[in-house]
């Protein structure tokens, strides 16, 4: 057992590393700070600039959360709070069987109901002209990829605040709105937040839905109706295709590198937090 | 319509509340609390699904008195308290017949409202449950959730309920910590004091004192004993000798039944039923 929990443990650093090198070729010709600020991607002309792909990787995961943390929160407290047992019955495995849909099913999804619906209704009345291929999209689809995971682990969160505290905050007549968003979310918080930080390294990385309404376009997106190019999306459209130019192919790996360590640090930073809130909960 | 013409009802009070001071807030609270303040219970019967939990209890609950409802476990003590401030309506295939008067007040009415009701019948449960935050929020949760937001009257509210259950001086330094860094005797007390800020004119105790060491459980007896000055106290226990020392009435339950009630001296002294008998003498229990 300890072999093979060491042996994930090095996984994860053999990871870490052979990316490392494999980017070293491009780290070696170019500066880390120009690949990291630059935002010109040429790379026939040998200019790498990732920050269009970064921007867009927060971007697109930051609006997909601001899409799914609310309708989660709801409905998992009327889930857990409000709904009647058959209720409870019949929408957890709706949940279940939304989590098991393959990302490319959302995708075409997305592609067919998503994009036409910002190109033609939603997008004209903010600006002149969209493809639908956008932010916006991105957000939407990811956001609901991540909504039924988000959903689950809620209410099992939700589940294990005990009885006793609902009952106190009860017995002093509060309604159960009040007990809901007084007593079981701060109860919940550090639990909540776990939730969150899973859902959002889930976003980080999810490829081929987000790849398939983004628009791959490489620049930085000015507002939510721009194309985009998550880090995920420029691996899996170009890796294989561009082998035969090494710079490109170490790139590429550069960019996996850059996902790897936005999520390592984006784990350590959230673990960190957590502590905090805990502490401050301190129940 | 009855909802938002009762919130405002709240919010009123609250007005009311921070226009005055402390001796007048008892005084105000004195008033409001009608003499003949007892709880009727009705021909009561309780079924969880098919279950006959409460089989046709009478009972009448004296304000102002410790009422101790005694009995074997599973008799249905609990469930009686329970349905006193409907606190069994979580509990699914719930069926209930008869009535529950406070104050006059069918609390089972379909136009009762239960918000109402609770906040004059507190609860003490089992367990100590700090909610999770402050001691200083734990006492104005209640208060705070029927509108009351005038930081001196909430200052007042804490000092004084504090100082009820003679947690003051224990706690006054670090109001603003965690409530779950007291200890389990101090948690006790304090879900009291928390309880009764939000003056109620019942306190329902459920084995408040079993969780608790000797010490802690004869302080919050001894609350108790003091409370009973202002409050109608409807206590469940296990232990036959705490409804000796605290008791004023007595109430006898057996497989769902009340058996006998009557004050404690007739109760303890001269039992008429055999099973009442049985039970004092150790029999079963």
């Amino acid at each position: 057992m300890l072999i093979l929990t060491g042996l994930s443990l090095f996984l994860l650093v053999a990871i870490g590393i052979g990316l490392f090198f494999k980017s070293r070729l491009i780290l070696s010709e170019h500066s880390l700070w120009d690949l990291l600020s630059g935002s010109a991607w040429k790379p026939l002309s040998g200019e790498f600039g990732f920050l269009p792909f970064i921007v867009g990787t927060l971007f697109v995961t930051a609006l997909s959360i601001a899409i799914a943390l609310p309708i989660s929160l709801l409905s998992a407290i009327f889930l857990t709070e409000y709904a009647s047992s058959w209720v409870k019955r019949v929408v957890f495995p709706i949940f279940d069987i939304l989590a098991g849909i393959p990302s490319v099913v959302y995708g075409v999804w997305g592609t067919l109901i998503i994009v036409p619906w910002i190109a033609d209704k939603l997008g004209p009345r903010f600006v002149d002209y969209t493809s639908g291929y956008t932010v916006l999209a991105s957000g939407i689809v990811l956001g609901i990829m991540i909504l039924p995971i988000l959903v689950s682990l809620l209410i099992e969160i939700f589940t294990i605040v005990p009885q006793d505290y609902r009952e106190a905050s009860a017995s002093l007549g509060a309604t159960k709105w009040q007990t809901c968003s007084k007593v079981i979310l701060r109860k919940a918080m550090p639990g909540i937040v776990a939730a969150v930080v899973l859902s959002i390294s889930k976003a980080f990385g999810e490829t081929i839905a987000v790849l398939m309404v983004c628009g791959n376009y490489a620049a930085i997106p000015r507002s939510l109706f721009d194309p985009c190019y998550p880090l995920p999306a420029l691996i899996a459209n170009n890796y294989g295709e561009m082998l035969s130019l090494p710079l490109y192919e170490s790139a590429l790996m550069f960019a996996a590198f850059i996902l790897f360590f936005i999520i390592l640090v984006f784990n350590i930073i959230s673990r960190w937090i957590l502590r905090n809130i805990e502490r401050s909960y301190k129940m | 319509m009855e909802k938002g013409k009762s919130v405002f009802g709240h919010i009123f009070k609250g007005f009311n509340r921070s226009s005055q001071h402390d001796e007048d807030i008892s005084l105000a609270e004195e008033c409001n609390r009608a003499e003949d303040a007892v709880i009727k219970i009705e021909n009561l019967n309780i079924y969880i699904r098919n279950n006959h939990i409460l089989k046709n209890v009478n009972l009448t609950l004296h304000d102002k008195k410790i009422t101790c409802i005694i009995g074997p476990s599973g008799c249905g003590k609990t469930t009686l308290l329970r349905s006193i401030n409907r606190m069994i309506d979580t509990t699914e295939h719930l069926r209930v017949e008869g009535r529950v008067l406070v104050s006059g007040e069918d609390i089972y009415d379909h136009k009762a409202e239960i918000t109402h009701i609770r906040k004059k019948i507190g609860l003490l449960s089992q367990r100590p449950t700090p909610l999770p935050m402050s001691i200083y929020d734990n006492i104005t949760y209640g208060c705070r959730i029927h509108g009351v937001r005038s930081r001196k009257v909430l200052d007042a509210t804490v000092e004084k309920y504090l100082k009820g259950v003679n947690l003051w001086e224990e706690v006054k330094d670090r109001l603003h910590s965690p409530a779950s860094a007291l200890s389990i005797g101090q948690q006790q007390r304090l879900c009291l004091a928390r309880g009764l800020a939000v003056e109620p004119q019942f306190i329902l105790a459920d084995e408040s004192t079993s969780a608790l060491d000797p010490i802690s459980s004869k302080h919050i007896e001894d609350l108790f004993a003091k409370l009973r000055e202002r409050y109608g106290i409807i206590m469940v226990t296990h232990t036959l000798r705490q409804a000796l020392r605290i008791a004023d009435y007595v109430v006898f339950m057996y497989m769902g039944e009340v058996i006998e009630q009557g004050t404690a001296e007739e109760l303890f002294k001269n039992p008429q039923h055999e099973l009442t008998k049985q039970y004092l003498s150790g029999v079963f229990s």
